[in-house]
């Protein structure tokens, strides 16, 4: 992308259409996705902290609970139409966390019902979370590998 | 016959008239500066029905339906039905056709089918053809989303220059019976690539389009921009509209107050949040139809040029990098 020889008149217009494009907020979006993606992280703390406490689990454990139950929460919101429209000011502050990914995969599953729960749910339900999985597995893979041989 | 002028522009010997008009417009349509002008507002996006896709198809029928009651005309007097929209293999306009009952051929100028349908129908009726011909197209937000770019619910930000897509569908009724502002004069457009690769900037990918076939226009006829009440292009949005002026400017083509973009008229882009304005086939069609043909009829604008504008890319075009090729159709309508 980006490489594609363009002729000199295409050049010459993709120059003026970028000088056109009106410049994004970019630091009232950062900081709308600092305090989001930091509010976001406090509850993830704050569930750890009531799993390893107050369901008394060791404190190592505690965390899978907690992504599982901000999981939860960003497929609720997503479910009752509230997330996108959050998500328009958090931007990287709700997509970046594990919220994102919920989103991503019932906004699809939501999407694709009226195929089928086959072709439709079951099949595209990871149409923009897959290259989220498929790089996670990878990586883990090639961590763990890594790890097994020289640690 | 000596119809065809210049390049690209067929002067009509005999201009039918738009006899009448249908317009449905989405729920966010009718928060916005130009509701008072269409004929039905849906309360419901999805229009009762189980699908998105199945509610645009709904909205276009009734838009069909609309026009032909506005003329007392029933479905059998009409030769031909064109039709377009954005769905994949155009099946809202196939799908609709089914119930219409009327000789169907399907259209595809993505957002200039407007244009292109009225053009078409103008060219079928002086030639003879034809008696009548209903053209017709349509869009929903959702349905287009999720095929373009990302399912409904999906969080993400916007980019401060995309549009919006329209939710609705217009039909034209197009005929020698009657009364209504006449089709003068057709420019069809070339396909032109000025190297846009993002999808999501449409106005700008189309603005050069539009801009190539404004100025074909003006050399094939001999008009210029001060002959026009009002010259609107079909969904160049605010970022591509800034863009054809800047073209044609270079082009010696100065445009003044009279040079509007439907995607920015049916938008209040100060309030509704739709940054650049509208897009989709029914930018063009529902401002076209709707408050345009109105003001025609009342005579408050006497000369209209219409360029409906389209970008004929498909999801899988753009996603193996290749450029965004783009359209531009111009109809003149006089009053």
């Amino acid at each position: 992308m980006g490489k594609k020889k363009l002729t000199p008149a295409q050049r010459k217009y993709q120059e003026k259409a970028k000088k056109a494009e009106p410049k994004p907020l970019y630091l009232r979006n950062a900081l709308f996705a600092f305090l989001s993606g930091g509010l976001v992280c406090v509850i993830g703390q704050g569930l750890t902290d009531f799993y390893s406490r107050i369901m008394n689990l060791p404190p190592e454990e505690a965390g899978d609970p907690a992504v599982a139950t901000v999981i939860l929460i960003g497929a609720l919101l997503t479910g009752f139409g509230v997330f996108d429209n959050i998500a328009k000011y958090a931007g990287a502050g709700l997509a970046v966390p594990v919220t994102g990914f919920a989103n991503s995969v019932v906004s699809s599953a939501l999407e694709f019902r009226e195929e089928g729960l086959l072709y439709g749910i079951s099949a595209k339900m990871f149409t923009l979370a897959g290259s989220v999985i498929t790089f996670g597995v990878v990586t883990a893979f090639i961590i763990g590998l890594i790890y097994a041989i020289f640690l | 016959m000596g119809k065809k002028t210049g390049k690209q522009t067929y002067q009509i010997a005999n201009p039918p008239m738009i006899i009448s008009t249908g317009t449905v417009a989405g729920p966010f349509e009718g928060l916005g500066p130009l509701a008072q002008d269409f004929d039905e507002i849906l309360t419901d996006a999805r229009n009762e029905q189980s699908s998105f896709e199945k509610a645009e198809r709904s909205i276009l029928i009734k838009a069909c339906r609309l026009a032909l009651d506005h003329a007392s005309f029933s479905s059998t007097e009409v030769d031909l039905f064109l039709a377009g929209d954005l769905l994949n293999q155009t099946i809202s306009s196939n799908f609709s056709a089914i119930s219409l009952g009327i000789p169907f051929i399907g259209l595809y100028g993505a957002c200039s089918t407007a244009a292109l349908g009225l053009g078409l129908g103008t060219l079928i009726l002086d030639g003879g053809f034809a008696g009548s011909v209903l053209t017709a197209t349509s869009s929903h937000n959702s349905a287009a989303e999720r095929q373009y770019r990302y399912p409904t619910e999906y969080g993400g930000q916007r980019r401060s220059y995309q549009q919006w897509t329209v939710t609705g569908a217009g039909a034209a009724l197009l005929g020698y019976t009657g009364e209504g502002p006449r089709v003068t004069a057709v420019t069809f457009g070339k396909v032109m690539d000025l190297g846009s690769t993002d999808p999501l900037n449409m106005g700008a990918a189309m603005a050069p389009a539009a801009a190539d076939t404004i100025v074909r226009h003006f050399q094939d006829t001999g008009w210029d921009p001060n002959s026009f009440d009002l010259i609107v292009t079909g969904d160049l949005g605010k970022v591509g509209l800034d863009l054809c002026r800047q073209e044609l400017s270079e082009q010696g083509i100065t445009l003044g107050d009279n040079f509007n973009d439907c995607g920015v008229m049916i938008y209040d882009l100060s309030k509704q949040d739709v940054h650049a304005g509208g897009s989709g086939c029914a930018a063009s069609a529902l401002v076209t139809y709707g408050p345009l043909y109105r003001r025609l009829k009342r005579k408050e604008i006497h000369r209209l040029l219409l360029i409906g504008t389209g970008a004929l890319h498909s999801p899988t075009s753009y996603m193996q990098g290749e450029n965004i090729p783009c359209i531009a159709h111009a109809v003149r309508i006089e009053v």
